[in-house]
């Protein structure tokens, strides 16, 4: 036995599939692996963020990890001075996201204390009200990037322009309004972040007490105990099953027999009660469609609003259900019994000093936990789909004027790229030539279209260079379920294995067979009783929950999004298995004990 | 009023308890619960004061008793050999032998025999189950018993376990009285015990009450409990039902029922089977969840004997044995807590110290 240190691959020597030759230059200089750097980049270890971004990124998507890393990191560093914990260095690497969390040295952390007490301190003293403020800032926000529109240059410059003396022309506003619509998106990843590591530091304050006096108390205890019922998360859901439960009432069901959304809607629109339906369709709409089947972070993602034969599939399905008499409600009533049952007992077996510490830690868990389960809605889904829209009213109204074929070819582009177009366009305009972007930039597209396609055939790697012993930035062992255990597993992962390992995310124990979903658009073929098995699944994959028996996924902790809702649904889930979405095959039968964390294959596939 | 000389579980009446004995109390008090203890009779200490009244007084062995230098190890070794011999050979009274075997015979109706029902006869004196005197397992446990004769002689042995050396010279030492002490014995129908073993409905390393802990092996328990086996160690946790830990061990031998030859047998398990868990994750469960009731039933820590029968299914198969405060952590004095941090102060140090929520 050789008694090498164990250690992942360095990104300096892994190489790119075939055919993404030349990918570096998609991405931002600062984002790659820079040769001029090798020394110190691989003395950091990275981890693949696949939990958020599970896909190859194109280029104008990259965005989205440099607004949301950079924003989280700041509030760590420069807001609340978290003290052992600075900001997570991110690279594209292969067009995968890669994280390294930046820790403190630990002769400062003592240091940093006073001022986190007073800048933290002051958000946990005034939390709700903050909290009510920030409501009101990313509403704004959102209405904001509702009020941006991208028209065409108009032949002649309106003549009330000239009466009123205006003396600009409307590509000085086109270009502002680009200009605003990232601006807005940067600005609502300020707020995303505005709240979230402080809500995590109070979980992890209360996590870790539960962990000193119960010790060995399962995660999953004290993940119950925090976890809020009834979520704005969860709303879209809800809505769904109230519209359900309208059309039965009201006698609609056989229009949902359709299987078209707008059949179905067309049908309603006849029928006698249809229009009382037909109004509570479009309120459930405004916010609560504002949903992704995927996380937010992608232009390919799919909003119901713009998609409506998603949340209708899932209505339909849960027509259904109903009747045939079963019941699709979430069992809130139940949770929440259960929730101050379990809590009831921990506290019972407590000394009076104890008692009080438990809950006050526990109290302040409670405050904050909402934010960090609902703000997921308001910026990944709403902000996040109004932005999207945009952007592609932007690249719809290019594409018209013959600058690339397809709705989805702008995001090839990084986004000072676009202004380059935006001028191109501007410019010619004024000039009176035609732009040059309609004779070149569809070769250029192409050639990226292929790279990030040859990008995609290679799944990331878990990791670069060397693990730390013990992981000890709290972040990276809350959110992202990176654990000393779970970079072992990993560094173990090379030998094909039938049992796997992960977090206990919701209990549970089941067998059924497998179907491996790397997509969402792959969703309605999951059949009933199977178990759902892919790198990340999104909060917005609910509504199929009633089909499956349990949900397994490479990344993710306690108390990442899935889990959180796995647990609400009381659907057993083991996350952050590493690989199990590669291991696994569709149609294999497999073991899922979500209490203990475990994945085992019962049955291999017949070789054909 | 006419003595009681039998009485069974479910019949005894709260004035009578005390004349069960510390683990007849805890049978009765169980069986009227509704817990599944395996059905039986106590022979009340009432049996046990006639019995030992009419001996000592005609032999003279109070006096003896009361003279008696516990530190003369030869005299108190003659002393007591002396007694037990009277207790074994001396005939029960016509009156309390009818009782007695009355009560076996009814004991074998209700499972299904006219007689020979096999039983254990357990010594159940009264101060073995105080919380603070913690010399349980002095008096003595006799299993697979079938028949009349066997009943009756095992009772007396019982009895006559009272009167070991060490058992005389404890009470001598702690100045218990000869009077107050006094025994029930316990006739309980034997369980054919697949897997069984012991449950304290706290983590016995740290006293944490929000657990359970496990100990099981094959067979009959009283392997476990005597320490012949190195069982399986599982500890539970009490809210939500989690295994929390488990140490599988290498379970060499069973004790086991040898019908034929009326008794048990210790016999060698089976290599692949030894290694194995001899629990599963739902008998696990109902295990602790039962445990969880009848710490509740008694309002506090409990010590519990129990066994899986394996002529039952599921849940139906858990019989509870024995039930007992736990008395190491229940009378320890709140040691000086660790000063827990809160607010601010405390979630400064939960970021700075992760390892508290390392996993």
């Amino acid at each position: 036995m050789t008694d090498k240190k164990k250690k992942f691959i360095s990104p300096y020597e892994h190489s790119a599939p075939k055919g993404s030759e030349g990918w570096k230059e998609l991405y931002p200089y600062f984002l790659v692996f820079q040769e001029q750097l090798k020394a110190q980049e691989e003395d950091k270890f990275f981890f693949c963020d696949s939990q958020h971004w599970p896909n190859v990124f194109k280029p104008f998507d990259a965005m989205t990890v440099e607004f949301a890393v950079k924003c989280l990191s700041q509030y760590n560093s420069r807001h609340y001075v978290i003290p052992p914990a600075n900001g997570v260095d991110f690279k594209i690497h292969n067009g995968y996201c890669y994280m390294s969390p930046v820790a403190v040295n630990p002769e400062l952390i003592e240091g940093r204390v006073p001022e986190f007490m007073e800048r933290a301190g002051y958000y946990f003293q005034n939390w709700n009200e903050l909290l009510e403020n920030w409501h009101k800032k990313v509403k704004r926000v959102i209405d904001d990037m509702e009020a941006v529109h991208f028209e065409p240059l108009p032949e002649r410059v309106d003549i009330q322009w000239i009466k009123d003396g205006v003396g600009l022309d409307p590509t000085f506003h086109l270009i502002n309004d680009y200009n605003k619509l990232i601006s807005l998106c940067y600005e609502t990843w300020q707020y995303h972040f505005e709240f979230l590591n402080l809500g995590y530091a109070a979980y992890l304050d209360f996590f870790g007490f539960c962990k000193e006096v119960f010790p060995g108390i399962p995660d999953l205890s004290v993940a119950k105990m925090v976890q809020g019922i009834d979520v704005d998360l969860f709303r879209p859901d809800d809505e769904l099953k109230k519209l359900a439960k309208l059309a039965v009432s009201l006698n609609l069901a056989k229009c949902f027999e359709k299987k078209d959304v707008n059949e179905a809607l067309h049908c309603i629109a006849l029928e006698e009660n249809g229009g009382q339906w037909l109004q509570a369709w479009e309120k459930a709409k405004h916010p609560w469609f504002n949903y992704t089947s995927g996380n937010g972070f992608y232009s390919s993602d799919k909003y119901w609003i713009e998609h409506l034969d998603i949340p209708y599939g899932y209505l339909k399905n849960y027509v259904e259900k109903l009747l045939k008499g079963e019941v699709i409600d979430r069992p809130t009533e139940a949770l929440e019994a259960e929730r101050d049952r379990i809590t009831m007992e921990y506290a019972e077996s407590l000394d009076d000093e104890a008692r009080a510490i438990f809950e006050g830690k526990l109290g302040l868990a409670r405050v904050v936990f909402p934010y960090v389960e609902n703000h997921n809605f308001y910026i990944e889904h709403w902000a996040m789909g109004v932005f999207w829209r945009k952007t592609r009213e932007l690249s719809r109204m290019l594409k018209e004027q013959g600058f690339w074929q397809q709705e989805s070819d702008m995001y090839y582009f990084r986004r000072e790229e676009i202004l380059q177009v935006l001028f191109d366009y501007g410019n010619s305009w004024a000039v009176g030539v035609p732009s040059v972007g309609p004779a070149v930039l569809q070769d250029e597209i192409n050639r990226r279209k292929k790279i990030v396609d040859a990008l995609a055939t290679a799944p990331p790697q878990p990791a670069f260079n060397n693990p730390p012993k013990v992981v000890t930035e709290p972040f990276t062992i809350m959110l992202w379920g990176i654990t000393t255990e779970a970079v072992e597993s990993w560094l173990g992962g090379d030998e094909k294995s039938s049992h796997m390992k992960g977090m206990a995310a919701s209990p549970g124990l089941v067998e059924g067979y497998a179907r491996i979903i790397n997509d969402a658009s792959d969703l309605d073929q999951l059949k009933q009783g199977e178990i759902l098995v892919t790198r990340v699944t999104a909060p917005s994959w609910a509504p199929v929950f009633n089909k499956i028996v349990a949900t397994v996924t490479d990344i993710g902790g306690m108390m990442s999004h899935a889990a959180i809702v796995c647990r609400e649904y009381g659907l057993p889930a083991v996350t952050g298995t590493g690989s199990a979405s590669t291991q696994i095959k569709t149609g294999m039968k497999i073991r899922v004990d979500g209490g203990k964390g475990t994945v085992e294959i019962l049955e291999e596939l017949v070789e054909a | 009023m006419k003595p009681t000389y039998s009485l069974f579980f479910k019949d005894a009446k709260p004035e009578q308890l005390e004349s069960l004995g510390g683990k007849g109390k805890s049978l009765a008090s169980m069986s009227q619960a509704d817990l599944p203890v395996p059905q039986g009779f106590c022979v009340t200490t009432d049996a046990f004061v006639a019995f030992i009244q009419d001996l000592m007084t005609a032999k003279g062995l109070f006096a003896s008793l009361a003279k008696l230098d516990t530190k003369n190890m030869s005299a108190l070794d003659k002393l007591s050999g002396e007694i037990r011999n009277q207790i074994l050979n001396k005939a029960i009274a016509a009156d309390i032998q009818e009782d007695i075997l009355t009560s076996y015979r009814r004991l074998c109706e209700l499972y299904g025999k006219s007689d020979e029902l096999p039983v254990a006869v357990r010594s159940s004196a009264t101060a073995e189950d105080l919380p603070d005197a913690s010399f349980a397992g002095q008096q003595d446990t006799y299993l697979w018993v079938v028949g009349e004769d066997e009943v009756l002689s095992h009772i007396k042995m019982c009895w006559a376990s009272l009167y070991t050396s060490r058992a005389i010279a404890y009470r001598k030492d702690h100045n218990i009285p000869e009077e107050d002490v006094h025994m029930s014995v316990v006739v309980q129908k034997m369980v054919n015990a697949r897997v069984a073993g012991v449950t304290m409905t706290l983590n016995p390393t740290n006293g944490d009450r929000t657990k359970i802990a496990i100990e099981a092996s094959y067979g009959l328990g009283e392997s476990v409990v005597s320490g012949t086996v190195t069982p399986d160690n599982y500890l539970m946790d009490k809210v939500i039902f989690e295994l929390v830990e488990s140490s599988i061990q290498d379970k060499k031998i069973a004790l086991i029922p040898d019908p034929a030859n009326k008794r048990v047998i210790e016999i060698e398990v089976d290599p692949m089977k030894a290694t194995e868990a001899c629990l599963t994750r739902d008998e696990l469960i109902f295990i602790s969840k039962i445990a969880k009731r009848i710490e509740k039933h008694y309002g506090c820590p409990q010590d519990i004997e129990w066994a899986l029968d394996a002529d039952a299914e599921g849940e139906e198969a858990f019989t509870l044995l024995q039930s007992r405060p736990e008395t190491v952590w229940s009378n320890k004095k709140t040691e000086t807590k660790k000063h827990y941090m809160s607010g601010m102060q405390g979630l400064v140090g939960s970021l700075i110290n992760p390892l508290s929520a390392k996993k």
